[in-house]
């Protein structure tokens, strides 16, 4: 009972230090439970099966991504346990001194944790489920449900699976509480309060050398990361990483004698104020910490890329789904299928049946009547034929720039025959799209071109007016660059390269596929929706998701494509928002609580000042100056880190299009700032309160 | 002569209505420009307390402190952190030496926090420790020079604003016995040589006879006097002892 009570009381009299501790602990245990309880909300919204399907495999993807914020978690837990624990030396040498065992300590300490893990639990579950009401609007919102009833969320696994996880990282906290006690010697105990503290001092000159050398090695590896890498998984990119984390090392390393030396060569700066006092505390203090600043520096620079990839990833899906889908549904279907088909390993071979070659040769809008789909049904469509044509391959059409696609693009066969249509059925279908038409010269062809990497490519070599021979006749380029428009709807811009010739120049021997799309019969989106349940109904597999197959056709629909959007979208920005308020308080927490020990640490230097004669204001501001000194480095090498990493992360996402970088900077500004800003404001509101002068 | 410090009929209370104690029960006097005062009693005699009175580092219950002028008492805030700065030096027990600065940084501090012009202060900082004898020692951090060197730091730190007074509590408490020799030495230059009006706080006999009078203070009252007058120090000490001896209690078992 003794012990309790003094755990209890410990508790309490530390409270200044664990105040941070504690609210970072209820957040991580929140944010554990509303990413968690997903499942829940799923079941509390009025969705169709396909958005079912999609958050399933959201909440799957959540599952995984909690694993990793558990050991993000379990690090900041144990680390600012052990920080909080080695603070309190002298209370344990006290306690042994008056006759207490190691066994004692050791029970205290036990129940501290105990306690403090209890409490966080419990308040960190309330917040937790007042907080997944809040989400459970932004559910709604992104998959475009109605919240017509208003009902309670809770979800009893997501607290069960919030207790388990933060039991274990409690569990491993007071393992190690046990060792550290073990090791403690009570004339060390004793001494720990007398302030040996390190003053760690390095070399100006060495610092400065340092410091260069971080420069330009963070220079090459932002080189490394605009100008080669195309994949994440590229050599140079994983060189740009690892000299990026090395560089960050060798900067907090070196950069405060940097700074300091900088500093002391302005003597109006330097000698101004307490301006003295706060670059050789801030100094002192960065030394000690190196290893913690490049941490957080670097974790920031991943919140800061994963956060803003996630929004504009979000964003610039939102924006092409309405582009990329002007008619209800895109059907295509093979023209005169073979007998048997091998794939391209040539190790399946497939047999088409009789009834299947008979139908590639019919129009698709005659296979859609015969399996039960009238085209009364369509308010208006248009039936293409696509072809493929000698002469026409990547290797003809894209002759100037092979060199660079062939390394930017490996698994492209060039040459495989480009996709061709006439012109007339080209015009047919952009009218039908809403979209201009176009004329050309019988000598002329054009290209139709949105997936932007490819489009460069594609566009140069326009310019460069590439010509075509097909059957003798050469064909130049109608335009200088890619014409930007769809021919099948879709999710994303994912049109590599369709050519376009006067219909003269095609012959329909060379025709190997059809291509149907068309507009659904109806003006509101329950008359839209009822026919594509009868693309459903009749689809084999009896989804719409994607690829309709029936028969030979295959199907996308502009329904679909809407819900896998929000799919990704929502997945995305869960675990942008996930991650990145995970890293975001870690990285926050780990500050404040070295600044707020700091503080009390140097109540005497304080002291010291106000004898000397600096009032208040003085004293607030190099108060304040040293904090955000302490926050701002870490973030201000972050962002700098990000300008780069984001053009890498842009290079990576052009596969969904444009990115929309602005907003989503915008987004993550907004984020940092409640999050770090907030930890920022409670650290130097903190910590003003404990060098105030008790009187 | 000027009084540079006036205290009048100060009282200093703690506690409560049913639990009162004076700490400093109606003191009086005077200390002139130029002198070297010494402030002796024993530990609880309430000597501190008045020095943190003076220093408007406490506030007196009753009675009024005049500084050079300005009574103290009435000085609140800002005012109050602006005359401590410009007005007096401090020279503590401990040192309360910043251990992130150097000797030199130490002393500047006291110059930037009144916005002396950067210009100025290596020449002033240079005077001071040359008088002092740290001139070698600037370039060093408080943990790499002795005790006494770091008092010496201390004491040019207080004395480099040109304060109206200097107070000095312990000054010698954590000094060994030469160490405190050759700081007491300096004192006796700064005042000596400097005009420092010096107001000093110990327990210690030979501390204290360096000083030019010396005020025993016992229960919070004003117990003895001693003025050094034309006696050699040696003679000042012995009349200190004999004053300490009188006073009795725990200041006989530090001697």
């Amino acid at each position: 009972m003794m012990s309790f009570k003094l755990a209890f009381k410990n508790m309490k009299k530390n409270m200044k230090d664990y105040v941070i501790y504690f609210i970072t602990l209820v957040l991580g245990v929140a944010i554990f439970y509303i990413f968690n309880s997903m499942d829940e909300q799923q079941a509390a919204l009025d969705l169709s099966t396909s958005k079912q399907q999609i958050i399933e495999l959201m909440i799957q993807v959540l599952g995984m991504v909690s694993v990793f914020v558990t050991l993000v978690l379990g690090f900041l837990i144990v680390y600012a346990n052990n920080f909080l624990i080695k603070r309190r030396k002298k209370e344990f040498g006290l306690y042994m001194l008056l006759g207490m065992g190691r066994r004692n300590i050791s029970v205290i300490l036990l129940l501290e944790t105990l306690l403090i893990g209890i409490f966080s639990l419990a308040v960190g579950l309330i917040v937790g489920i007042f907080g997944s009401q809040l989400m459970s609007i932004l559910v709604a919102k992104l998959f475009e449900a109605d919240m017509e009833e208003y009902r309670f969320i809770f979800s009893q696994a997501a607290m069960l699976k919030t207790i388990i996880y933060f039991a274990g990282i409690y569990l491993i906290v007071m393992i190690l509480n046990l060792f550290t006690v073990a090791k403690y010697k009570l004339i060390d105990l004793l001494n720990a309060g007398k302030k040996n503290e390190k003053v760690i001092l390095r070399n100006p000159v060495i610092s400065v050398i340092i410091f260069i050398i971080s420069i330009a090695v963070l220079g090459y590896a932002y080189y490394l990361a605009i100008t080669g890498v195309t994949s994440p998984i590229a050599d140079k990119f994983m060189t740009a990483i690892g000299l990026g984390v090395v560089g960050t090392f060798m900067f907090f390393y070196s950069l405060s004698g940097f700074a300091l030396k900088l500093v002391q060569a302005s003597k109006k700066i330097y000698l101004k104020d307490l301006n003295m006092f706060v670059l050789r505390q801030t100094n002192s203090k960065i030394n000690t910490t190196v290893f913690s600043m490049s941490i957080i520096c670097l974790l920031l620079f991943f919140t800061i890329c994963i956060f803003s990839s996630a929004i504009s990833l979000n964003n610039s899906l939102n924006a092409q789904l309405k582009e990329m889908n002007p008619a209800d549904i895109t059907i295509t279907k093979p023209y005169n299928l073979p007998e048997t088909y091998t794939s391209s390993n040539g190790k399946d071979t497939f047999n088409y049946t009789d009834e299947q070659r008979a139908d590639s040769l019919v129009p698709i809008i005659d296979s859609l009547e015969k399996v039960g789909f009238d085209k009364s049904n369509f308010s208006d469509y248009v039936e293409i034929s696509e072809y493929h044509v000698n002469g026409v391959t990547a290797k003809e059409t894209l002759g100037p720039v092979l060199e660079g696609i062939a390394k930017d693009f490996p698994a492209l066969e060039l040459d495989y025959p480009e996709t061709v249509i006439k012109l007339s059925d080209y015009n047919k279908l952009q009218k039908l799209y809403g979209r201009q038409e176009i004329s050309l010269k019988d000598d002329e062809y054009a290209v139709v071109c949105n997936y932007d990497a490819m489009k460069s490519y594609r566009d140069t070599s326009l310019s460069m007016g590439t010509k075509l021979t097909i059957e003798g006749k050469e064909y130049k380029p109608a335009f200088s660059e890619c014409i930007n428009t769809v021919i099948s709807i879709s999710t994303q811009a994912m049109e590599t390269g369709t050519i376009i010739l006067p219909d003269e120049a095609v012959k329909e021997e060379w025709k190997y596929s059809m291509l149907l799309s068309g507009i659904y019969k109806g003006q509101t989106d329950e008359e839209k929706q009822a026919i594509e349940n009868k693309i459903v109904d009749i689809s084999s597999n009896g989804e719409a998701v994607n690829n309709v197959i029936f028969e030979n056709m295959s199907a996308f629909t502009k329904i679909t494509n809407y819900e896998a959007s929000v799919g990704i979208s929502a997945t995305v920005t869960f675990i942008g928002l996930y991650l990145g308020i995970t890293f975001l308080i870690s990285s926050a927490a780990i500050l404040a609580l070295k600044e707020l020990s700091d503080s009390s640490d140097n109540k005497e230097r304080y002291k010291v000042l106000r004898r000397i004669g600096a009032d208040e204001k003085m004293i607030n501001s190099a108060l304040f100056k040293q904090i955000a000194i302490f926050f701002m480095l870490p973030l201000f090498l972050a962002i700098i880190h990000s300008i780069f990493g984001m053009k890498v992360a842009s290079i990576i996402l052009s596969v969904f299009g444009k990115q929309d970088i602005f907003s989503s900077i915008i987004m993550t500004a907004v984020l940092i700032g409640a999050i770090y800003g907030g930890y920022f404001l409670a650290t130097y509101y903190g910590s003003k309160n404990i060098i105030k002068e008790e009187n | 002569m000027k009084n540079v410090l006036e205290v009048r009929n100060v009282e200093k209370y703690y506690g409560n209505k049913s639990n009162l104690t004076k700490a400093i029960d109606n003191i009086s006097f005077k200390v002139q420009e130029g002198e070297f005062v010494g402030i002796m009693g024993a530990s609880g005699s309430g000597k501190t307390t008045l020095l943190n009175c003076i220093s408007t580092i406490d506030r007196v219950t009753s009675g009024n402190i005049i500084i050079n002028g300005t009574d103290i008492t009435k000085l609140k805030g800002n005012k109050l952190n602006k005359f401590r700065r410009e007005e007096l030096g401090f020279i503590f027990q401990d040192f309360n030496l910043l251990d992130t600065l150097t000797a030199y940084e130490n002393i500047a501090l006291a110059l930037t926090i009144q916005r002396v012009n950067p210009k100025e202060i290596k020449e002033r900082i240079e005077t001071v420790s040359e008088k002092l004898g740290i001139k070698e020692i600037l370039k060093k951090y408080p943990y790499q020079v002795s005790g006494g060197q770091k008092q010496r730091i201390a004491s040019a730190r207080a004395i480099i604003t040109n304060p109206k007074l200097v107070l000095a509590d312990e000054p010698t408490g954590a000094l060994d016995s030469k160490s405190a020799r050759q700081l007491l030495d300096s004192f006796e230059n700064l005042n000596k040589n400097l005009n420092t009006t010096i107001l000093m706080v110990t327990h210690d006999a030979f501390t204290a006879s360096y000083a030019d009078r010396i005020l025993f203070i016992k229960d919070g009252k004003i117990f003895n006097e001693l003025v050094k007058g034309s006696q050699s120090r040696k003679e000042f000490f012995e009349k200190i002892i004999e004053v300490v001896t009188l006073l009795g209690g725990e200041l006989n078992d530090v001697i």
